[in-house]
């Protein structure tokens, strides 16, 4: 019989087992062939040269004291939100709703700050802060929980939708609120008498720091050791087996969205109350989505959330940095940022399968 | 020269039936065996081909049925034309009988008579060794994936086959110990129906009594009511009508009619569920051994926290005892083989001392020698004078372990029958026939 059959140069196989330091070295080697990518491309579309780049990266990101708070606060920021859609990721609930989470929470407290800060001593307004934002990201994370447990919809869709509703509601409220009359924005509120302001711990960055790694912390006993977690897992593994062993899924799938949207809210007044004292509708910029990316990177494991949130900030706080200094475009950075993250999320398959040559044959056997 | 994709396969003549089977239920016979070829669609054309076919080997099948009208039987025949029509010279059948009553075996190996006749090599796949020595002329024994060594099918006898499977000298009998203790009812159903959430009744006035002390076979071809029937006891599924009642040791009984497993544990019924599926509702495949152990007494302590300790424990006690082979307690359960992971989900189950231990097809896919340690395990549980409801495929293993034999046909109870003197001939037209008549027709 003859053969029409060719053989391909190479074939994918999966990986049994990968050791975490193979693991490891596979993903630093994608960081530097990024690299390197990064260099020949920089080099060939400006001219610069690519070390003096990416020296300029690490001094965006570090360069002064100031910037290493705010790279740090940025990181603390992301890292919430990573935190806070794990819950629902490990459960397999595709929680894209960050975004709308984040800011319902934050314009909670903005109401609070604006409505109550004449009114009530600062103390109780920032108690009614963290109830109110806390409690509206759980609202707004419950509402696609509840659709799910009870008619089985799609989790990313009514998320997202979710997303543009709460954007739309800020800036409505954005409207009435607007300050001064006619400049379509709130500006700084409570300017004046810092009602609702967050305290400052030490310096103004170290608050959110500080509530990041508490809630890392928490999650990761939550995650691993709680009988809570063991049940968001087994329902994300199996809805039948939690079925088996009598676990209610739909209260599972209901207490875990209302625990991934509280945290989703706490993050909004962090941003609200604590670092912007404002509202906008570009607040979170983002970082919802950016989150599943973190989320995903670490395997949804907390404790290696603090490395994935702090390589995407560096990466971000780096790239805008070169664009400032060698007068490129902002696109440029993006582009840099792009291949980056291309090599870091591409070497996840490597580190799955690996690629079998196959050997060169005279002919049919 | 390698085969890289089925389509290869197909040009070189090789055809493979799955045990379970690639059909896409809303088309014909003829739409799903002509699904994947290239050129100009001709279906009439086609449906001649196929009858054909039908016609030369003695196939019973109308090419215009939806697949979904089929009964199991059909499917097969659509799936073994399918391969014919290819144009496949060997075909590799993967247990094929494992769905099928006696009855249509017999007219499968009819069937692959003829095309042996007509020249084509037939490879099957079977676990069952009077299938071997019934319809294959040779026989190959793989040991782990090793292949061990070919025999002429007359020159040899199941016991010779055994002891190559298994690599050293095997009882081949079954044990049906006698009970220590009386058999006394345990769990008795009264005129149970089940109707399933696409409005399909799936069970309907089933009225049965299992008793503590006694293994209770359950026989009946697939689909005809065997999962809901377990899961309606393990609570799984809500039932229409009727009722469940459980009896404990002093005589008390209660009724586990809207009880959940959680409630069903809470009431002190230590109920234990092998389900069919081991690996997608008994076990999270994903999890190593321990965290699988943990399924069951997860909630035991107060505190918030699971405590990993005591599921580590009889994690180990159960690779030792039952010899599971596992590189180690952390490895996720889906990585072992099938009989290993039917003994992780055997022992676990067990373990919790059970009164009423139920199980489906629990020594599906299992080699010999796991097959038979899960034997020995279900007969010591009977022996402990739990009541044990066993689901099983292979009527020859229900007619040895069995104490009483329930057929189920098309979810009626068909029949009760004493699994020492029924015979393999009856339960079979019990399974296709309300009580067995007219089934000589």
């Amino acid at each position: 019989m003859n053969s029409k059959v060719k053989e391909p140069l190479f074939h994918v196989v999966k990986r049994d087992d990968i050791t975490r330091a193979k693991a490891w070295a596979i993903r630093l080697v994608a960081i530097l062939a990024a690299l390197v990518v990064c260099g020949i491309i920089t080099f060939a579309l400006t001219g610069d040269n690519p070390l003096s780049v990416y020296a300029t990266m690490v001094t965006g990101a570090f360069g002064s004291a100031r910037k290493t708070w705010v790279t740090l606060q940025n990181v603390a920021i992301l890292l919430l939100i990573s935190l806070a859609i794990t819950p629902a990721f490990r459960m397999r609930f595709w929680n894209c709703g960050a975004e709308g989470q984040v800011i319902i929470g934050g314009l909670a407290a903005g109401a609070c700050m604006i409505t109550l800060g004449s009114k009530l001593p600062n103390a109780v307004v920032i108690l009614l802060m963290i109830i109110t934002s806390m409690l509206a990201g759980a609202i707004w994370a419950l509402i696609p929980g509840l659709c799910k447990a009870i008619w089985n919809t799609n989790e990313t869709l009514a998320t997202l939708m979710m997303n543009y509703i709460a954007t739309q509601i800020v800036a409505y409220f954005i409207i009435v609120w607007e300050n001064p009359k006619g400049a379509g924005k709130i500006g700084i509120i409570n300017q004046k008498s810092m009602v609702g302001w967050l305290p400052e711990v030490g310096n103004k960055y170290l608050l959110s720091i500080i509530v990041g790694l508490a809630i890392t912390a928490f999650l990761y006993v939550y995650i691993y050791y709680s009988k809570h977690g063991y049940e968001v897992c087994v329902v994300g593994e199996s809805e039948r087996t939690a079925a088996y062993v009598g676990i209610k899924v739909k209260r599972v799938i209901i207490r875990t969205m209302i625990l991934s949207g509280a945290l989703c809210g706490l993050t909004g007044l962090l941003l609200v109350g604590g670092i912007n004292h404002t509202i906008t509708t570009t607040i979170v910029g983002g970082q919802g989505f950016t989150a599943i990316m973190v989320s995903w990177l670490a395997k949804f494991n907390p404790i290696a959330m603090i490395f994935t949130s702090f390589l995407i900030i560096f990466l971000g706080r780096g790239a805008g940095e070169i664009a400032t200094v060698f007068e490129l475009n902002q696109s440029f950075s993006d582009i840099l940022t792009g291949i980056i993250l291309f090599f870091i999320i591409g070497c996840e398959f490597f580190i799955s399968y690996r690629i079998v040559f196959n050997k060169k044959k005279g002919g049919n056997e | 020269m390698s085969i890289r994709a089925p389509k290869d396969a197909y040009e070189l003549g090789i055809g493979m039936v799955h045990q379970h089977f690639k059909l896409i239920d809303v088309l014909t016979a003829t739409e799903n065996i002509i699904l994947g070829e290239e050129g100009k669609l001709n279906i009439k054309a086609a449906t001649a081909k196929i009858q054909a076919i039908c016609d030369k080997y003695g196939f019973d099948v109308d090419p215009n049925k939806k697949i979904y009208n089929m009964s199991v039987s059909e499917k097969q025949t659509v799936e073994i034309v399918k391969v014919l029509y290819r144009g496949a010279d060997i075909l590799i059948l993967d247990e094929p009988t494992a769905v099928l009553t006696p009855q249509e075996t017999d007219k499968l190996f009819m069937v692959l008579r003829n095309m042996k006749a007509d020249g084509k090599a037939i490879i099957i796949i079977t676990h069952k060794l009077n299938e071997v020595q019934e319809i294959s002329d040779r026989v190959a024994i793989l040991r782990q994936g090793e292949y061990i060594g070919d025999l002429i099918t007359a020159n040899t006898n199941a016991q010779e086959m055994t002891d190559m499977m298994v690599g050293r000298k095997v009882v081949l009998n079954i044990e049906r110990p006698e009970p220590l203790n009386t058999p006394s009812p345990r769990i008795v159903i009264e005129n149970l129906s089940v109707v399933d959430a696409e409005g399909v009744q799936k069970l309907k006035n089933v009225s049965f009594t299992a008793n503590s002390n006694e293994i209770l076979g359950i026989a009946g071809i697939s689909g005809c009511g065997q999962k809901e029937l377990l899961e309606a006891i393990a609570g799984l599924q809500p039932v229409t009508e009727g009722s469940i009642t459980y009896i404990d040791e002093s005589g008390a009984s209660k009724s586990l009619i809207g009880m959940d497993p959680r409630e069903i544990s809470n009431m002190g019924i230590a109920l234990s569920f092998v389900p069919e599926d081991r690996l997608g509702m008994g076990l999270v495949g994903n999890m190593d051994l321990a965290n699988n152990m943990m399924l069951r007494s997860f909630r035991k302590n107060s505190t918030p926290f699971t405590d990993r300790k005591d599921p580590t424990h009889l994690a180990e006690t159960i690779v030792s005892n039952l010899e599971v082979k596992t590189p180690s307690i952390d490895t996720p359960v889906r990585k072992l083989s099938g009989g290993n992971v039917q003994k992780v989900l055997v022992g676990r189950e067990i373990a919790n001392s059970p009164s009423v231990l139920m199980t489906a097809y629990a020594v599906r896919g299992l080699d010999i020698n796991s097959s038979y340690a899960i034997y020995d395990l279900i007969n010591a549980q009977k022996l402990k004078g739990v009541a044990v409801i066993f689901v099983g495929e292979d009527l020859d293993v229900l007619l040895q372990l069995s104490d009483r034999i329930l057929v189920l046909c098309d979810g009626q109870v068909s029949g009760i029958v004493d699994g020492k003197t029924a015979d393999k001939n009856e339960v079979g037209m019990m399974m296709t026939k309300l009580g067995g008549e007219d089934a000589n027709e």
